[in-house]
C-alpha cells in the first residue's frame, strides 16, 4: 500500500478517534453546563459514544496509512481497537452502581475513560515513535487521574500517585530509548526504521531497543517492571482496577507488537531474548507470588502479570502464528478479566464491599450462577479445556513449539499448573466451604458484563472459527 | 439429525439432561426426586443410544466407523468423531456403568443433589468424548475437561480429606497432561494435522518419536496410574463418593490405557519398542509393590484402589508386549476391571451407606446377616483374583501369555502379582464377610434391598458371562488389534531396514577410505 499523497491527509482512517475526541469534548461541555446532576447522562453518552465508535471501527476495511505515515489503520489495529472499546464500555457498565454507592459519582469519570480510550486507540494504530508516545501519554494521564478518583480515600490517592511517579519514569525510559533509536537510524517511522536497519544492529541501537523494551514492559506490567501493579490494583476503586486490567492491557500489547514486529522485524535476535526472559519471569512470578495473596484484587494483579507472560510467548515466537496467538490470548483474557471483576463487584452487603478470598466462601450455595460464572473464569484462567483460556494458551504454545522455543513452552505449561493451584483455590472456597450470609442482588451493569463474558468463555469451544479467523487476519496484516 | 451423527448424540444427550436438571428450581424434596429420575433416564437413554450405535457398528472391519466431521478450530483441526474396535467397547462400558452410578447415589447423596447429577452427566459426556474423538486436540479437550466435574465430585461430596484429595487429583493429572499438549502441537507442525486417522499413517522421525513418546507417557502414566506416579489414586478413591470411585476405577483409569493403544503404540512404534523395557519394569514393580501395599491396608476402599494399580500394571504390561495376545489381554482386562472394580466399589458403598465406615476392622461376619451380599461380593472378589470362570481370568491370562512370549523373566515376576492378589482379596473377604458377627452395631444390618439388587445383579451376571464366554469382547478388539500389529511390524521393519542400509552405507564408505589409509601407513612405514 502506498501512503495517500495529498495536501491534506485523509481523515477517514482516523474517523473513530476523531468521533471519540469530538464526543468527549461535547460531553465535557455538557457536564460543565449541567454540573453534578449530569453524571447519569454523561455515563450514558460515553457508553453510546464507545459503542458507536466500536461499530465504526468494525465497519472499516483494508490497510491505510495516513497523517504522513504516522497513523496506520490495518486489521491488527482494528481488532485491538475493538477490544479496547469493549473493555472501556464494559468498565462504564461496571462502574455505575459502584460509583453511586461510594458517592463519587462525577461526570468527569466517563469522560476520562473516553479520553483514555482515544489514547489507547492511537497506540494501537501508531506507525511511528512520536504518535506512539502521544497515544501512550494521553492514555497514561487519564489513567493516573482515574486511579486516584476516590480522592478522599487514602489508598486510592496513594495508588494514583504511585502510578503517576512510576508511570512517568517508564515513559521517560521509553522516550529515551526512542531517541536512541532515532539517533542511530535517523528516522522515527517504523517502516523507515526497518529500511534503515540493514546489517547487524549497532550497540547504541541495541541500547535503544532495551530502553524501549523496559518502557513497554512497564506498561504491560511484565516482570521485572511489575512492582506497581499489586498496589495500584488494590488501591484504585474496583471498577477502575477492572479497567486497568482490561483495556490498557490490550493497548499495551498492541503497542508492544507494533514496536517489535513493525519496527524491528529484522533484528529479532536482539529483542527475542529480552521477550523470552520477560515472559518466563512474568509467568513464574504471576503463578508463585499469587499463592500467598488473600485479597482478590491483588490476586487478579498477579494473575494479570502471569497472563501477560503467556501472551508474550506468542510475541517471542516472532512469527505470524505467534501474533495470532497473542491476539487470541488478548481476546480471551479480556473476557475472563471482565467476568472476574464483574463477580468481584457483586460482593456487596449494605454499604460494604468484600474483596478477600474468604468472602467467596460458599458462594455456590447463596448465588449459584455467580459462583458458576466465576468458577468458569477460574478454570479458564487455569487453561483447562473446554473453556476459552485453554484455546488462548493453545495458540501461543503452538507458536512457541513451531519456533523451536520448546524450553519456553515447557516452563510455560509447568507454571500454568502452579497457577492452576490458586485458581482452583477460589473454586474450592466457593464450592467446598460453608456458605455465609448472602450478598445483595448483582447490579444490572455487572450482570450484563458477566453474562456476556461467561458466554464467550464457556461457549468459545463450540464456534471458535470467527474469532480465530479475525485474529489470523490481524496477524497477517503485520507480516 | 441436524447434520449430526449418532456419536454427537451420545455427547449431547447427557449435556441436555444436565441442562434440564439445572433448570429445576430451589432444592426441595420434589426437585431432588425429579433430578434423580432425570439423571437416571438420561443415562439409560444414553446407554440405549450407544447400543444403537453398536448395532450399526461392523465388528469385522478394522477401520473407523460412524465417522462424522465438523468444522472447528481450523481446516486441519476438526471436530471429528468415530469409533473402532478399541473405542467401541469402552464407550459401551461407560454408558453401561453410568446408570449404576446414578442408582448407587440415589439415597447416599442428600445435599446439593442437582449439582451432583449435573456433574456426573457432564463427566459422562467428557468420557464418551475421549473415546470417540478422532482429532488429537479434541481428544485432549475431553481428556482434560473431565477433571473439572471429577474435581467437584470429590471436593463437594467426598469424605474428610476431600479437599486435599481433589487438589492432588487435579494437579497431578494436569501436570502430566500439559506435556502431552506440547507433544500434540509438535505433531501438528510435523504432520500438518491433528486428524488421528491421518496421523496413524504418518511416520514420525525416530529421533522425534522419542520425545513425543515421553511426553505422552507423562500424561498416560499418571492417568493409568503407573508406579511411581500412582499416589493420587488411593487418596482420590478413598475420599470420593461411591459413584465417583466407580467412575474413577471403571472409566477414568482406562483413558490412560486407551491413550497408549490409540496414540503411543500406533503413532510412535519405534519409540514404543524402545521404551517397552521401561514399561515392563514399571509394570512389574507396580504389580508386586502395590499388591504388597494393598495387603497392609486397613481401609476397604484403599485396598481396592491399590489393587486397581496392580491390575493396571497388567494392562501396561500386556500393551507393551507388542504381540496380539498381550494387547488383546490388556484390552480385555480393561473392560473386565471396569466392571469388577466398579462392582467392588458399589459393594463397599452398600455397607458404607449402612455403617458409615470403611475400616476393615469395623466389619466381620456379615455373611450371617447379609447372605446375598456375601455371595455377590464373593463373585467380584474371585474376579479380582482372576479365578478361571470369571472375567478377570481371561484378561490376566492373555496378558501374561503375551508377556511370556515377549520376555519370560517379566512374565515370571508378574505371576507373583496373581498370587499376592489372591492374598489380599481373600484376606479382605475373610475379614469382612466371615468370622463371628461380634460387633454390636452390625447385629441389625440389613441385606441388599431391591434397589441394590437391581444394581448388583447385572454386574454379577456380566462378570461370569464374560469369564465363560469372552468371545464377543475379544472379537470386537481383534480386527483393530490385527491392523495395529500389521502396522507396527511394517514400521519397525522399515526402521530396521533403514538402519541396516545406513550401516551398510557407512561400511562401504569406510571400505573406500580404508585402502588409502593402509597405503599411507605402508608409506609411512617405509
Amino acid at each position: 500500500m502506498t501512503p495517500i499523497q495529498s495536501v491534506l491527509p485523509s481523515i477517514t482512517p482516523v474517523l473513530p478517534e476523531i468521533v471519540l475526541s469530538v464526543g468527549a469534548l461535547l460531553l465535557v461541555l455538557w457536564g460543565a453546563w449541567r454540573g453534578e446532576r449530569s453524571a447519569e447522562s454523561t455515563n450514558l453518552g460515553a457508553l453510546g459514544l464507545l459503542i458507536f465508535t466500536f461499530f465504526l471501527v468494525v465497519s472499516q476495511t483494508g490497510t491505510v496509512t495516513t497523517l504522513n505515515g504516522a497513523f496506520i489503520a490495518d486489521p491488527f489495529a482494528r481488532v485491538m481497537k475493538a477490544l479496547i472499546l469493549i473493555g472501556s464500555a464494559a468498565t462504564i457498565l461496571l462502574s455505575r452502581d459502584y460509583f453511586q454507592r461510594e458517592r463519587i459519582d462525577r461526570f468527569e469519570y466517563p469522560i476520562l475513560i473516553v479520553l483514555c480510550t482515544i489514547g489507547m486507540m492511537v497506540m494501537a494504530s501508531a506507525n511511528d515513535l512520536i504518535s506512539l508516545y502521544l497515544g501512550l501519554e494521553l492514555q497514561s494521564l487519564a489513567a493516573y487521574v482515574i486511579a486516584a478518583f476516590h480522592r478522599d480515600d487514602v489508598k486510592s490517592t496513594e495508588a494514583g500517585l504511585k502510578y503517576f511517579v512510576l508511570g512517568a519514569l517508564s515513559s521517560g525510559m521509553l522516550l529515551y530509548g526512542s531517541s536512541l533509536v532515532y539517533g542511530f537510524t535517523g528516522t522515527v517511522s517504523f517502516p523507515g526504521i526497518v529500511t534503515a536497519l540493514n546489517g547487524p544492529a549497532s550497540f547504541g541501537l541495541v541500547l535503544g531497543i532495551v530502553f524501549v523494551a523496559a518502557g513497554v514492559a512497564f506498561k504491560l506490567a511484565a516482570v521485572p517492571f511489575h512492582m506497581w501493579t499489586p498496589d495500584v490494583y488494590e488501591g484504585s476503586p474496583t471498577p477502575v482496577t477492572a479497567f486497568f486490567a482490561s483495556a490498557p492491557k490490550m493497548a499495551a500489547m498492541a503497542m508492544t507488537v507494533r514496536v517489535f514486529i513493525g519496527a524491528f522485524p529484522d533484528v529479532t535476535a536482539v529483542w527475542q531474548q529480552i521477550i523470552v526472559f520477560v515472559s518466563i519471569a512474568s509467568m513464574a512470578l504471576g503463578s508463585f507470588a499469587a499463592i500467598g495473596q488473600r485479597n482478590l484484587k491483588r490476586l487478579m494483579a498477579y494473575s494479570s502479570i502471569g497472563n501477560v507472560g503467556y501472551a508474550l510467548i506468542g510475541l517471542a515466537a516472532g512469527s505470524e502464528e505467534g501474533i495470532r496467538g497473542v491476539v487470541i490470548y488478548m481476546i480471551v483474557y479480556l473476557a475472563m478479566t471482565l467476568g472476574a471483576f464483574a463477580v468481584l463487584l457483586s460482593l456487596r452487603r449494605k454499604d460494604k464491599m468484600f474483596e478477600t478470598i474468604d468472602d467467596l466462601s460458599g458462594l455456590s450455595r447463596t448465588h449459584p450462577w455467580l459462583a458458576f460464572s466465576l468458577a468458569a473464569m477460574m478454570f479458564s484462567l487455569a487453561g483447562i479445556p473446554p473453556l476459552a483460556g485453554f484455546f488462548a494458551k493453545f495458540y501461543v504454545f503452538a507458536a512457541a513449539i513451531k519456533a523451536d522455543l520448546v524450553a519456553l513452552a515447557v516452563i510455560g505449561v509447568v507454571t500454568s499448573v502452579v497457577g492452576a493451584f490458586y485458581y482452583l483455590r477460589l473454586v474450592k472456597v466457593m464450592y467446598f466451604d460453608e456458605p455465609q450470609a448472602p450478598y445483595e442482588r448483582i447490579p444490572p451493569g455487572s450482570a450484563i458484563v458477566l453474562a456476556a463474558s461467561s458466554v464467550v468463555v464457556v461457549l468459545f469451544f463450540l464456534i471458535p472459527a470467527p474469532l480465530v479467523a479475525a485474529a489470523g487476519n490481524a496477524a497477517k496484516s503485520l507480516f | 439429525m441436524f447434520g449430526l451423527g449418532i456419536l454427537s448424540g451420545l455427547l449431547i444427550v447427557p449435556l441436555a439432561g444436565a441442562a434440564f436438571i439445572l433448570t429445576l428450581g430451589e432444592e426441595t424434596e420434589a426437585v431432588k426426586r425429579n433430578a434423580r429420575w432425570a439423571a437416571l433416564i438420561t443415562t439409560v437413554v444414553t446407554f440405549l443410544l450407544s447400543l444403537a450405535a453398536w448395532a450399526r457398528y461392523d465388528i469385522a472391519s478394522p477401520s473407523f466407523q460412524l465417522v462424522e466431521s465438523h468444522a472447528w478450530l481450523a481446516e486441519n483441526i476438526r471436530f471429528k468423531l468415530g469409533v473402532d474396535g478399541f473405542s467401541m467397547p469402552l464407550i459401551l462400558l461407560t454408558t453401561f456403568l453410568m446408570p449404576f452410578c446414578i442408582g448407587a447415589s440415589w439415597l447416599s447423596v442428600e445435599n446439593r443433589v442437582k449439582e451432583y447429577f449435573v456433574a456426573f452427566l457432564v463427566l459422562e459426556t467428557t468420557m464418551i468424548g475421549v473415546f470417540c474423538a478422532l482429532d488429537l486436540v479434541l481428544f485432549y479437550l475431553f481428556f482434560e475437561a473431565g477433571l473439572i466435574p471429577m474435581f467437584l465430585i470429590i471436593g463437594i461430596w467426598g469424605g474428610k480429606r476431600r479437599i486435599y484429595a481433589s487438589f492432588k487429583f487435579f494437579l497431578y493429572t494436569l501436570l502430566g497432561s500439559v506435556l502431552m499438549l506440547l507433544a500434540i502441537m509438535a505433531m501438528y507442525w510435523e504432520a500438518g494435522t491433528t486428524d488421528i486417522p491421518t496421523l496413524l499413517a504418518h511416520r514420525f522421525p525416530v529421533g522425534m518419536q522419542w520425545w513425543l513418546w515421553l511426553a505422552f507417557f507423562a500424561s498416560f502414566a499418571v492417568k493409568m496410574p503407573m508406579w511411581p506416579v500412582h499416589t493420587w489414586l488411593p487418596d482420590a478413591h478413598v475420599e470420593a463418593p461411591t459413584a465417583g470411585s466407580v467412575i474413577l476405577a471403571g472409566i477414568l483409569l482406562k483413558m490412560g490405557g486407551y491413550g497408549f493403544i490409540r496414540i503411543s503404540l500406533p503413532m510412535l512404534p519405534d519409540a514404543s519398542a524402545q521404551f517397552a523395557p521401561l514399561v515392563f519394569a514399571l509394570s512389574v514393580i507396580a504389580i508386586i509393590f502395590t499388591s504388597l501395599t494393598a495387603m497392609m491396608q486397613t481401609d476397604i476402599k484403599k485396598l481396592i484402589a491399590y489393587s486397581s494399580v496392580a491390575h493396571m500394571g497388567f494392562v501396561t504390561l500386556g500393551l507393551f508386549t507388542l504381540n496380539e495376545q498381550g494387547i488383546q489381554g490388556a484390552l480385555f482386562l480393561m473392560i473386565s476391571h471396569g466392571i469388577v472394580s466398579g462392582a467392588l466399589f458399589l459393594c463397599v458403598g452398600v455397607v458404607y451407606d449402612r455403617m458409615h465406615t470403611r475400616e476393615i476392622a469395623a466389619y466381620g461376619g456379615l455373611v450371617k446377616r447379609m447372605p446375598l451380599y456375601a455371595a455377590a461380593m464373593m463373585v467380584f472378589t474371585m474376579a479380582n483374583v482372576g479365578l478361571p470362570g470369571t472375567s478377570g481370568f481371561v484378561g490376566e491370562f492373555l496378558a501374561m501369555m503375551g508377556a511370556f512370549k515377549a520376555n519370560p523373566t517379566v512374565a515370571f515376576f508378574s505371576v507373583f502379582g496373581i498370587i499376592l492378589s489372591a492374598g489380599y482379596a481373600l484376606w479382605l473377604y475373610a475379614r469382612v464377610i466371615y468370622g463371628k458377627l461380634e460387633k454390636p452395631n452390625l447385629q441389625g444390618i440389613l441385606d441388599l434391598d431391591l434397589r441394590e439388587k437391581i444394581i448388583i445383579a447385572p454386574l454379577v451376571a456380566l462378570t461370569i458371562w464374560y469369564g465363560v464366554h469372552p468371545a464377543p469382547v475379544l472379537d470386537t478388539f481383534a480386527p483393530s488389534t490385527e491392523a495395529l500389529m500389521q502396522n507396527m511390524r511394517t514400521a519397525l521393519a522399515n526402521t530396521q531396514n533403514a538402519e541396516a542400509a545406513a550401516k551398510a552405507a557407512k561400511l562401504a564408505a569406510a571400505e573406500k577410505t580404508a585402502p588409502e589409509t593402509s597405503q599411507k601407513i605402508e608409506a609411512a612405514a617405509r
